[in-house]
């Protein structure tokens, strides 16, 4: 046992009072407690703070009166913006592009994952792994200069899509096409690297299903449609939850690498709306407002998907 | 019947290798494409449409622009020295409290914990973020990208989990002999812990070489700026007339075209050739991440 096992043991801790644990836990645990100082600072000046700030959202911010002083104005914030033209368009931009991206990315992983799982030879394998996750590794900043350059008038993928009848237009220039680009260049850019999870569950499979399968002649196919699939689910579910929780967090920094006035019937979401109207366009207050309603959006979204996910998959994050 | 099923697994084998050598075409060829463009002479490149198979001509006229860039070099090196001490700041701040937080008997623990977890699920978005990052004053500075950011708390979660997995008893003699928490810390802990120390610090690394965005909002000054941001202006504004000084706007426009490839091999070569190497690291942070949910 340890030397200070008594102290902080059952027996003794009953006639504590809050105020003698309280000293004694300081005494014994004072470095721990100076060690946390710079890490609490840091959560209270870069995290907290800013929560307090938020309540410009209720006032009419202006830099001279500072955070205290600006006058109140209440809900007006919020009132302007679900009444605007914008609300529908940025909610239903961030809520489609969501969408798109559970339908069309979260499946592509997987696949890749069971393709791989097929392979028999090691040195493919570890080939096809390695360059699938390379794209994961290029910034975002050379992977939209990327994507805008290809997708140019002159660019090879306008190119390609011209030879199939397409018009040539710059394609970062049409309304329709900035999702399918969007979600396009997530799964190019994502498939390998969000496939490592999956691959990693893979492992886990009982090989002895396989072998009583081959011997009731079960083909390649129905083995990966019967056995593995199933035996990755519970990954499969945990990584779905996860997203849904997600679902108003859009990847707003391509989006505004990527979007320009003439795609914001599309592309505009909330968090890209947030900081035009904010920082490019100094409404301080009104785009705290619809900043602070895509947080409490976004909160109710990951308590009831850790709710639900509880009720039915009995996994959950608290 | 035995040969049948031979050759319907040749067949499932042949159409999942096809496919997977498809998907290798379709990840590699736009680096490639990006490589040939760049070592491509400019006029010639600015007339071809479609493919490259190789670079059309040969001329490093690109490469000369971009390495007399001085906002190529001057950000190069802020980068780097955000990265510097940016991820030491990182690890420093985030071992230590992984090391409190991962102590048994400390009272106020769970009331840290719930503090710091809870950022994770809400935050005062991001005017509130730019108004006190103005407040303290660290506007136009560099430390505006570093400090900030001081703590991941998803990277700090996982080292807290790595460091409450290392057997206490380790530790115990250590204690009998006197020595004090940042002594075990650094003494015993930090040993145990190498593989998820390189986790974090890659991950910390990534985050630090990609970031933008904040530096867009915080930094005004261009002496300033991180590699990404001047990429930006680069690839996505189109500004590369600087570059291509002393010739005419046609030119300009040719010559901009292969410096802009230049410049993305330029700014991601170094880490497509480091990450091979670095890339099981990559994998089990994954699965460390994974575990925790």
């Amino acid at each position: 046992m340890t030397k200070l096992a008594p102290m902080t043991g059952v027996q003794t801790s009953v006639n504590n009072s809050f105020k003698q644990r309280f000293i004694r836990d300081f005494k014994l645990n004072r470095l721990l407690y100076i060690m946390m100082i710079p890490v609490i600072l840091y959560y209270v000046v870069f995290h907290y703070a800013p929560m307090y700030g938020a309540i410009i959202a209720f006032k009419d911010f202006s830099p001279m009166k500072g955070i205290m002083g600006s006058d109140w104005v209440g809900l007006q914030h919020f009132r302007d913006f679900f009444s605007s033209y914008y609300f529908w368009r940025i909610l239903g931009n961030t809520v489609l592009i969501s969408v798109y991206s559970i339908l069309f990315m979260f499946p592509a992983p997987i696949i890749l994952a069971l393709l791989i799982n097929e392979v028999r030879n090691q040195t493919f394998k570890r080939v096809v792994q390695t360059f699938s996750y390379m794209p994961y590794f290029i910034s975002l900043v050379v992977i939209c200069g990327m994507i805008t350059d290809f997708t140019n008038s002159n660019g090879v993928i306008n190119t390609l899509f011209s030879w199939l009848g397409y018009d040539g237009a710059a394609m970062l220039q049409k309304p329709g096409l900035f999702r399918p680009i969007y979600i396009l260049s997530e799964i190019w850019q994502k498939i390998g690297w969000e496939s490592i999870i999956y691959i990693a569950a893979l492992a886990g499979i009982d090989q002895e299903q396989y072998e009583a399968a081959r011997i009731d002649g079960a083909s390649r196919l129905k083995q990966m449609l019967h056995i593995t699939l199933p035996g990755i689910l519970p990954t499969i579910t945990i990584m779905f939850i996860l997203r849904m929780g997600n679902m108003l967090n859009v990847g707003f920094e391509k989006i505004i690498l990527l979007y320009n006035p003439v795609t914001y019937e599309t592309a505009d979401v909330i968090s890209s709306f947030v900081y035009r109207k904010g920082l490019l366009e100094f409404g301080w207050s009104y785009s705290s407002a619809v900043g602070l309603f895509n947080s409490v959006v976004n909160l109710i979204l990951l308590i009831s998907a850790n709710y639900i996910s509880r009720r039915v998959n009995k996994t959950s994050l608290w | 019947m035995h040969a049948e099923t031979g050759l319907r697994n040749k067949i499932f084998d042949y159409t999942i290798n096809t496919m997977l050598i498809l998907l290798v075409i379709v990840t590699l060829y736009p680096l490639l494409y990006v490589l040939f463009a760049s070592f491509s002479d400019s006029a010639q490149l600015v007339a071809n449409k479609g493919f490259l198979w190789k670079p059309l001509g040969f001329s490093l006229e690109a490469y000369q622009s971009v390495f007399s860039n001085p906002g190529i070099l001057k950000g190069y090196g802020n980068t780097l020295f955000i990265l510097v001490f940016g991820v030491t700041l990182n690890m420093l701040l985030t071992s230590m409290a992984a090391y409190v937080l991962s102590r048994r008997n400390v009272m106020w623990n769970s009331a840290f914990t719930l503090l710091i977890v809870f950022t994770m699920f809400f935050h005062g978005g991001l005017i509130p973020m730019y108004l006190i990052v103005k407040g303290v004053g660290l506007i136009d500075s560099i430390w505006a990208t570093i400090i900030p950011f001081a703590v991941s708390t998803f990277n700090l979660i996982i080292m807290r989990t790595a460091f409450s997995a290392i057997p206490e008893s380790l530790e115990e003699s250590a204690k009998i002999d006197g020595a004090n928490h940042l002594t075990i810390l650094f003494r015993i802990v930090l040993p145990l812990s190498k593989p998820v120390i390189a986790v974090m610090v890659l991950y910390y690394a990534v985050e630090k070489w990609n970031a933008w965005f904040y530096a867009s909002i915080f930094l005004k000054d261009r002496n300033l700026f991180p590699l990404q941001l001047i990429l930006r202006e680069i690839l996505i504004s189109n500004s590369t007339d600087s570059m291509a000084t002393g010739a005419s706007s046609a030119d300009q426009f040719m010559i901009g075209e292969t410096i802009k490839y230049a410049t993305i091999i330029v700014a991601t070569l170094p880490i497509l050739c480091v990450y091979p190497f670095v890339q099981k690291y990559f994998e089990k942070g994954v699965m460390i991440g994974a575990v925790k949910g």
